[in-house]
């Protein structure tokens, strides 16, 4: 079975710095992983390099198989790749129910088209209406997104990313600034939502990643160090050296 | 029109508004519109009537662009004129070919005229967004109006194009000599484009275009080329931008360099902007100010322009969702039922705010008419302004109206803000 | 011909310098705070109005200071109390402010001097032919502007490389984001780079008043034209904006000293075919299309590289 994502010796400079050094990466589909590392290793930057935002400077990435570094974000959006924003990144004059339906209307066909209707297509709403109510928004759903509260805007953020139905999806931090209890309520929705879906996070709260992740890779200064399951990774020594050790300070 | 909001604005899940009342409010603008010249009959309103319906068509297609799509172009004339020039050589064709195409289906040539430049260089433009899409549509603005000047067997040079609108075939047997014809026609127009126009926010491209608007980068993650996207509502602008231009070929009979000129780019989006963008209706009523002023201001003084500014200037700095978003503003106070809280607090600018705005124009009309102009006349009272006695008054109004009306307009953001917080706590603000 | 080659050549990097005179103050004023002043060419014709009204008052060379502090004075107004109430808005309320004030300004100026061209002359002491060149005289004057245009050109050039303010200017050219973090009295920086730029508009204006015309809509036949030569040049970048200024001032230079046409280069088409647009192609000369030129340039840079020669910015 071909890998759902597979990174395969990239690079990424930015000007003479590389920030992203021989990245090899393999995300099992199916499978819940996470990222983890120090601030400034890299993990944006790789999200950003997996979903075409930035292009590497050499190497490759493929999805279920096929090549798709070097494709444009909207491109690999529509092989099935979907990915969330760790600062958020909605639609902030648009209602709630907008943000959702605009996330759902590529997946049903519905592209560019001018002659249809928005309000009339029975799917759209029905998607839509799913939506809201698994990330627990329905009640707030012709709020402008801009007024939401933070926690709400991060759940709408995993709402449009999911939306499109997405075989994998990579979620930013999705739990960063949020409360333990609110924490708690979104790692529920993350796991609910990604039932049979390939999921990459990344995420700083090592509770959330322990939690979730069925296989975790450590990222170091662009580089990743080692890749296994939570027991793998917590025995590592490497791992242990250059990351959970400064966690245990 | 209340129901008649684009995505953007309304806050809350009970202020939908039952389709009874949309339809209605449809209706009753259609009414409205029929009735008009019935009231108003003379030649000069039926003119200007006719003058207002184009400038809303015109606006309508240039919120396509600014308040559904995000892109702020500074040469939408060139759309508006290239779809008269082409309303006008189909004219022409028409009569000297003998086609059978009544004058009413000419606008949708000027349509196609404003389309096929749109689809030519869109592409192109559209490219890149914001600041840079701006300057780019004012270098093809200008590109456009000096092409016109060279091209003079399609743009007739200085002259322009002129036209016959009452030698095509008829229809229903109107002759579309009179001027009451002609308002009908432009109304029958108005009506479609409006209707097509307000139909295409409502389609999934138009709320893709909304989603553009507010974050381009994201919608690349959701399956869509933002460039794609403003490509495709830059073509459905041009193309009823072309409408109106088509429009106004047919009611002035001619066709010339000015109206893809910057001038008419500017009138647009003053147009639009002071009227609103975030709401459909926004651009009409902006269109029926904007228009109705420069009728109106033309007769009374020489620089009615730096009045246009100046307004502009204003709702750019103090009230940037135009006057449909200063009265949206109200909608859930009056819901809540706190409308009153803020009333008499507006009452209480009104005099200062007036005797500034007194001392403003009698500024600049004093230094308008300094050199040898006529006496000014400000509702009812003379002053003449090589007289000191002017200028002291206009210093007085000024200094003594703004010292005073910024006072009462502290009062007034107090008394909203309690108004609000009341209107919030009841629910009807988020 | 090799007369006309080398008073263009002269011509053409004059306009160029003025042009660029005015896109560099563009340019820093975009790059620092992100809004492209629509109003920049209305200051350079208020410098030249103004320079017209103290030439009149207290002579030619009081004038060169005074005017154009008086027009820094009016931009670092308007950064202070327009654009810095306007930022919450957004770049385009920004924008669409300056818009609003380049109309009005033009306005107001056509109000107060009429619309007609103004006499403002060449002052007495720079009235005379510089050197003869073939059978040319070259005024003094023009050597006069080209010098002030150098002139400025090395100052800034020292200020960006030599001082604190030019260090943050630089910064703000390569990481735009990062103006907001330099902490304290980012408002106060903001203001004199708005007023700089606004005095250095108004320095070209006085001295391009009495060669070109000083007249109510030179800021409109002009302000097109810079923001092609930032655009082609690659907005936010100054080598660009050198670069597209010469270039822009060249080629319409010597577009509009040469008299050619298709037909004059090919024999005339056959007149039996009639008026038609390749009759009007054929016939213009390229004296006459040169108020285009520019604006096809930027067609061609936007197809051939949309963010202009030197731009690395998206938007």
């Amino acid at each position: 079975m071909t890998a759902a994502i597979e990174v395969r010796a990239v690079e990424k400079r930015f000007g003479n710095v590389g920030v992203i050094r021989d990245l090899n990466l393999s995300v099992n589909r199916g499978e819940r992983h996470a990222i983890i590392g120090p601030n400034g290793a890299g993990k944006s930057t790789t999200f950003n390099l997996i979903s075409g935002h930035i292009r590497p400077t050499s190497g490759e990435v493929r999805l279920n198989g096929d090549v798709i570094s070097g494709l444009r974000p909207f491109e690999i959006n529509r092989r099935g790749l979907s990915r969330s924003f760790q600062v958020t990144n909605v639609f902030a004059r648009m209602t709630v129910w907008e943000n959702v339906r605009c996330a759902v209307l590529w997946a049903t066909g519905h592209r560019y088209a001018f002659w249809k209707n928005v309000d009339s297509l029975p799917e759209v709403r029905q998607r839509t209406a799913e939506i809201l109510d698994d990330i627990h928004l329905t009640h707030r759903r012709d709020v402008p997104a801009g007024l939401l509260t933070y926690a709400e805007q991060r759940e709408l953020e995993i709402g449009v990313t999911i939306a499109s139905g997405a075989t994998v999806v990579m979620l930013d931090e999705p739990t960063a600034g949020m409360s333990n209890a609110e924490t708690e309520r979104a790692v529920a929705l993350i796991r609910r939502l990604t039932e049979g879906r390939t999921l990459v996070i990344v995420e700083h709260d090592m509770s959330v990643v322990f939690g979730l992740a069925d296989r975790i890779s450590v990222l170091v200064y662009g580089h990743i160090i080692a890749s296994g399951t939570p027991e793998e990774i917590r025995r590592d020594p490497k791992v242990r050296e250059a990351y959970l050790g400064e966690e245990a300070h | 029109m209340t129901a008649a909001v684009t995505s953007a604005s309304h806050p809350l899940a009970k202020s939908a508004g039952s389709p009874l009342r949309f339809y209605a409010i449809w209706l009753i603008g259609i009414a409205a519109l029929i009735i008009l010249p019935l009231l108003f009959s003379s030649g000069g309103s039926l003119t200007s009537f006719s003058l207002i319906g184009i400038a809303i068509v015109f606006a309508l297609s240039y919120n396509i662009l600014l308040g559904q799509t995000g892109l702020l172009s500074f040469g939408h004339a060139v759309h508006y004129g290239l779809g008269g020039f082409a309303a006008c050589h189909m004219m022409n064709a028409v009569v000297a070919h003998g086609w059978p195409i009544p004058l009413p289906f000419i606008p949708l040539f000027g349509g196609l005229g404003g389309l096929a430049f749109a689809m030519l260089l869109g592409w192109v433009m559209t490219k890149r967004a914001g600041t840079v899409f701006a300057m780019i549509s004012l270098g093809i603005g200008e590109l456009v109006a000096s092409s016109s000047l060279i091209l003079r067997s399609v743009f007739g040079g200085e002259a322009g194009i002129t036209t016959d609108r009452t030698a095509l075939p008829r229809m229903f047997g109107w002759t579309f000599g009179p001027q009451l014809q002609v308002y009908y026609l432009i109304a029958f127009w108005l009506v479609l484009s409006a209707i097509a126009m307000y139909a295409l926010t409502r389609t999934p491209l138009g709320r893709i275009s909304n989603a553009v608007r507010d974050n381009p980068e994201r919608v690349q993650f959701i399956g869509y080329d933002p460039h794609v996207v403003r490509y495709l509502a830059y073509c459905f602008a041009g193309f009823f931008a072309g409408i109106a231009g088509g429009l106004a070929a047919i009611s002035f009979e001619i066709a010339n360099s000015a109206y893809l000129g910057a001038i008419q780019s500017g009138l647009v989006l003053f147009s639009t902007f002071i009227g609103g963008t975030a709401y459909f209706f926004g651009p009409i009523l902006g269109a029926i100010l904007v228009t109705y002023l420069q009728l109106g201001l033309t007769s009374l003084t020489s620089v009615w322009q730096l009045y246009f500014g100046i307004i502009f200037i204003g709702i750019v700095m103090f009230s940037p969702g135009g006057i449909a978003g200063l009265l949206m503003m109200h909608r859930p106070l009056i819901r809540a039922g706190t409308l009153g809280m803020v009333i008499p607090s507006y009452l209480l600018a009104v005099v200062p705010t007036a005797a500034l705005a007194c001392g403003v124009i009698l500024t600049i009309e004093t230094v308008a008419r300094y050199s040898g102009g006529d006496a000014i006349n400000l509702f009812g009272v003379a002053f003449n302004p090589q007289s000191p006695v002017t200028w002291a008054v206009a210093a007085v109004l000024v200094v003594g109206g703004f010292l005073v009306a910024r006072l009462t307009w502290q009062r007034i953001a107090e008394a909203w803000d309690r108004a609000a917080t009341v209107a919030r706590d009841r629910g009807y603000l988020a | 011909m090799l007369e006309l080659i080398v008073i263009s050549t002269l011509n053409g990097v004059l306009f160029g310098m003025l042009l660029f005179l005015l896109s560099s103050g563009l340019t820093v004023i975009f790059s620092m705070m992100g809004v492209l002043n629509f109003a920049h060419a209305s200051f350079y014709m208020l410098g030249a109005f103004f320079g017209f009204q103290l030439t009149k008052w207290v002579g030619f060379w009081p004038a060169l200071l005074l005017a154009p502090l008086l027009v820094g004075a009016i931009g670092m107004a308007v950064e202070r109390y327009g654009l810095r109430n306007t930022h919450k808005h957004g770049h385009v309320a920004e924008l669409l402010l300056t818009f609003g004030l380049a109309f009005a300004i033009e306005e107001i100026v056509s109000m107060i001097w009429g619309k007609t061209p103004l006499d403002y002359r060449v002052p007495a002491l720079l009235d005379f032919p510089a050197f003869t060149i073939f059978s040319t005289n070259y005024p003094a004057y023009k050597l006069f502007m080209l010098a002030v245009s150098v002139t400025i050109f090395v100052v800034l050039l020292i200020v960006l490389k030599r001082t604190r303010v030019g260090l943050i200017v630089q910064a703000a050219l390569t990481h735009p984001h990062m103006v907001g973090h330099l902490g304290h009295n980012v408002g106060r920086v903001f203001m004199v780079v708005f007023g700089v730029g606004s005095a250095l508009a108004g320095l070209a204006g006085v001295i391009a008043g009495p060669a070109l015309v000083t007249q109510s809509d030179m800021a409109a036949a002009l302000g097109p034209i810079l923001f092609v030569v930032i655009v082609f040049g690659g907005l936010g970048s100054l080598p660009g904006a050198f670069i597209a200024s010469l270039v822009i001032g060249l080629v319409q230079t010597f577009a509009v000293a040469l008299n050619g046409s298709l037909a004059s280069a090919f024999g005339p088409l056959d007149p039996a075919a009639g008026p038609s647009v390749l009759t009007d192609i054929w016939n213009v000369t390229i004296a006459q299309v040169a108020p285009i030129v520019p604006y096809l340039l930027l067609v061609l840079v936007l197809i051939v590289r949309p963010v202009g020669l030197m731009g690395t910015r998206e938007s």
